[in-house]
This record gives C-alpha cells, sequence and structure tokens, in this order.
C-alpha cells in the first residue's frame, strides 16, 4: 500500500494488494447459499399439504440461518467490516442486537393478536382445539 | 484480519487520529446505513407480526410464478432468483470496482462502475415488469357472491382462501395488508436501487473527470460502495421474508 493516503487521521491501512480470489470465492459462497434456499423453498412448494408443522417451521428456520450467513459475508467481505478495527465493528454491530429483542416481541404479540381474534378476545374457547361435542353442549346451555 | 497490522502500542484516543482508523465520511456512511437498517427492519417486522396475526396469508409461490415471454407457466421462484443474481453480481462487480480504486487503477474502476449501473438498472427493470405483471394480473375472486377479476393492488389482495362456488374452486378476498405491504417494502427498496443507480453514475462520471486521480485516493467509490452493498445486503431479507418462506 504506496499512494493510498486518504486522510492523516487514518493510523494503519489494510492490505489491498492482494488479488480478487478472495471476492470471487465469497461470490461463489453467496451464490450457492443462495440455490440452497431456494432448493429448500421449491422443497417447500413441491411438498406443499404433505408436511407436518415441525418439519415446515425447521425447514424455514434453515432458510433463515443461511440468510443470516448470507448478511455476514456480505457484510464482512464486500463491505470490507471485517478489515475495520474491532471497536468501529462493535458500534456497527452491537446495536443491531436490538432486533433480536424487536423480531421476537412482535411476532409473539402478532401471533397473541391471532389467538385473541379466532376467541373473540379470549371469551370462547379457540375452535381448533376443542372437540365439537362440548361446543354444541356449551351452546345448549 | 489485517488487524494485525497495528501497530504495537497505538493510542487509539490519545487524539490526532480517527479512533476507528477511518475517515469521518465512511463512519458517518456506516451509521447511516445502521439507521437504514432499522428504517428496514421495523418494516420488515411489521408485515411479519400482520402476517402471524392473520389466519391465511398469500402463499407466495402462486403469488410471483411467472416469467417474461413465458405465458401463463407455473414458475415460482424463477423469476425472483433471477433478481436475487443480478443483485449479487452487481455486488461482486461493485466490489471489484472499490479493489481497483485501491490500486489507483481508473480505467478499471470504469468498466467495474459500468457494470454495476448495468447490474442496477436491470434489476429495475425487472422489478418494472414484476409490479406491472402483478397490478394488471386478472383472477377470478368471489366477491359478494359474484365473481370479480381482481389484480394484486395496495387495496386488492385476489389471494385469500379458496371456496366451492358453482362447483370451481375460487378464491376470496385475503388480507388488504398484503399489497401494503409488499409495494411498500420492495418499493423503498426499489427507491434505494434507484438512488444508488444515480449514486455510482455521478462516481463512475467524477472518475471519468479524473477528480479521484487528483484527489489521490478513491474512498468516495468506497462509500458508494458500502451503499450499493447495502442495498444488496437488504434485498437478501426482502427476498427471504416476501419470496421464500
Amino acid at each position: 500500500m504506496s499512494s493510498h493516503s486518504s486522510s492523516s487521521e487514518i493510523t494503519f491501512h489494510p492490505d489491498h494488494s492482494g488479488g480478487t480470489s478472495r471476492i470471487w470465492k465469497i461470490f461463489w459462497v453467496l451464490s450457492v447459499l443462495t440455490i440452497i434456499e431456494l432448493a429448500l423453498g421449491y422443497f417447500l412448494y413441491a411438498k406443499h399439504g404433505h408436511l407436518g408443522y415441525a418439519t415446515v417451521l425447521s425447514t424455514k428456520v434453515i432458510i433463515g440461518v443461511l440468510t443470516l450467513l448470507k448478511a455476514y459475508y456480505i457484510v464482512s467481505v464486500f463491505m470490507h467490516l471485517g478489515d475495520e478495527v474491532r471497536n468501529m465493528i462493535m458500534t456497527i454491530v452491537v446495536p443491531l442486537c436490538l432486533f433480536i429483542w424487536f423480531i421476537i416481541a412482535f411476532l409473539w404479540d402478532g401471533n397473541s393478536w391471532k389467538v385473541l381474534r379466532n376467541t373473540n378476545a379470549g371469551s370462547r374457547p379457540n375452535i381448533e382445539h376443542v372437540a365439537p361435542a362440548a361446543v354444541e353442549k356449551g351452546a345448549k346451555d | 484480519m489485517s488487524t494485525t497490522a497495528i501497530p504495537a502500542g497505538t493510542k487509539w484516543w490519545n487524539g490526532g487520529r480517527s479512533p476507528f482508523n477511518a475517515s469521518y465520511g465512511k463512519v458517518m456512511m456506516w451509521y447511516f446505513l445502521m439507521s437504514d437498517a432499522f428504517t428496514f427492519g421495523a418494516f420488515l417486522i411489521s408485515y411479519g407480526t400482520i402476517r402471524f396475526s392473520v389466519n391465511h396469508w398469500a402463499d407466495p409461490n402462486h403469488v410471483f410464478n411467472a416469467f417474461p415471454f413465458a405465458g401463463h407457466a407455473n414458475l415460482p421462484l424463477a423469476f425472483v432468483s433471477l433478481m436475487t443474481f443480478i443483485l449479487i453480481f452487481s455486488s461482486v462487480t461493485m466490489v471489484l470496482a472499490v479493489h481497483e480504486g485501491h490500486k489507483m487503477n481508473r480505467k478499471g474502476v470504469e468498466k467495474y462502475m459500468v457494470l454495476t449501473i448495468l447490474g442496477g438498472l436491470a434489476f429495475l427493470s425487472c422489478q418494472a415488469w414484476e409490479w406491472t405483471h402483478l397490478i394488471t394480473g386478472d383472477h377470478a375472486v368471489l366477491v359478494n357472491g359474484q365473481i370479480e377479476h381482481w389484480g394484486t393492488t395496495v387495496s386488492k389482495n385476489p389471494w385469500g382462501p379458496e371456496v366451492m362456488f358453482n362447483g370451481q374452486e375460487v378464491a376470496t378476498p385475503g388480507p388488504i395488508a398484503f399489497g401494503g405491504y409488499f409495494f411498500g417494502i420492495t418499493g423503498f427498496h426499489g427507491f434505494h436501487v434507484f438512488s444508488g443507480v444515480v449514486i455510482n453514475i455521478v462516481m463512475l462520471i467524477k472518475t471519468r473527470l479524473g477528480h479521484f486521480d487528483q484527489r489521490g485516493h478513491y474512498e468516495m467509490i468506497e462509500k458508494a460502495g458500502l451503499y450499493w452493498h447495502f442495498v444488496d445486503l437488504v434485498w437478501v431479507f426482502v427476498f427471504l421474508c416476501f419470496y421464500l418462506v
């Protein structure tokens, strides 16, 4: 690194003298991860209605994990965040941890909303989980 | 990691240097992108909340199964895969432009910036086609005991649960939020792609005029590149939330 002198406050410059092999390697990693995601997505489509709840959910979780892996490679290599100093990385990554709470809390709330809707705000049992006879008996009274 | 290259005993917070070893502009670009990530995250989580709160949601494999010039062929995931690969590839050409910038190779930067801009325009064209196809599409929907023909818009969702009508299966109106979230979020992302293309064109012009050679570094290409990669990053999550699951 010779001519790369952007400003005086920069203490050291990451070594950019290498070739493009790392970039192309990450391109192939991203492509393969996307193809695996598409294969799993197509699996869900082709087997639609023939899969148990747990299988569908775990397949979707796997697709989500692969997406996070893709995000890691894009941010770390393509955006060169992995080459920054540790303090810089932390100020970007730590605030994003709020998303963990954000996702759990809001999706939980959405699901609770659905249960309330289906049970008339909890005043009647959820039909999906109650035998029809019991409902009729209650209705006569 | 190049963190090993830090000189031993460097006092980061003693002044006279950036504690983050990055220029002001680059640090601020990162913080802008972080705030933008929260904006997109809020949109996507709001979408997820509404989707979790209803009993029936449109099946993406039925909504997005068309391909240009393929007529009525049922091709789930095909077109969106093409869009995804276009964006990944334009991300690669962008990082190659940044790489050429580090080597102060103006011709190389120009070449890869042109390819990145073309990739962005290709993605926008795909999105324009997809929106047109959805809005002008024609789907039989049972509304108040009568068959109507609806496209997918922010106020009409023809992808509701199917019922039997005159011996045929026909869809009923689905949750109205579907179109609003789909067009809202992909539109906001598409606007980011559009502004990214504009920024890249400005950078290409400045490169051609030799501004960065005079300045002695190509850091503006790096900053534009951060924005462009962020657009790709958001698409990874939009692809997950709207098309895959």
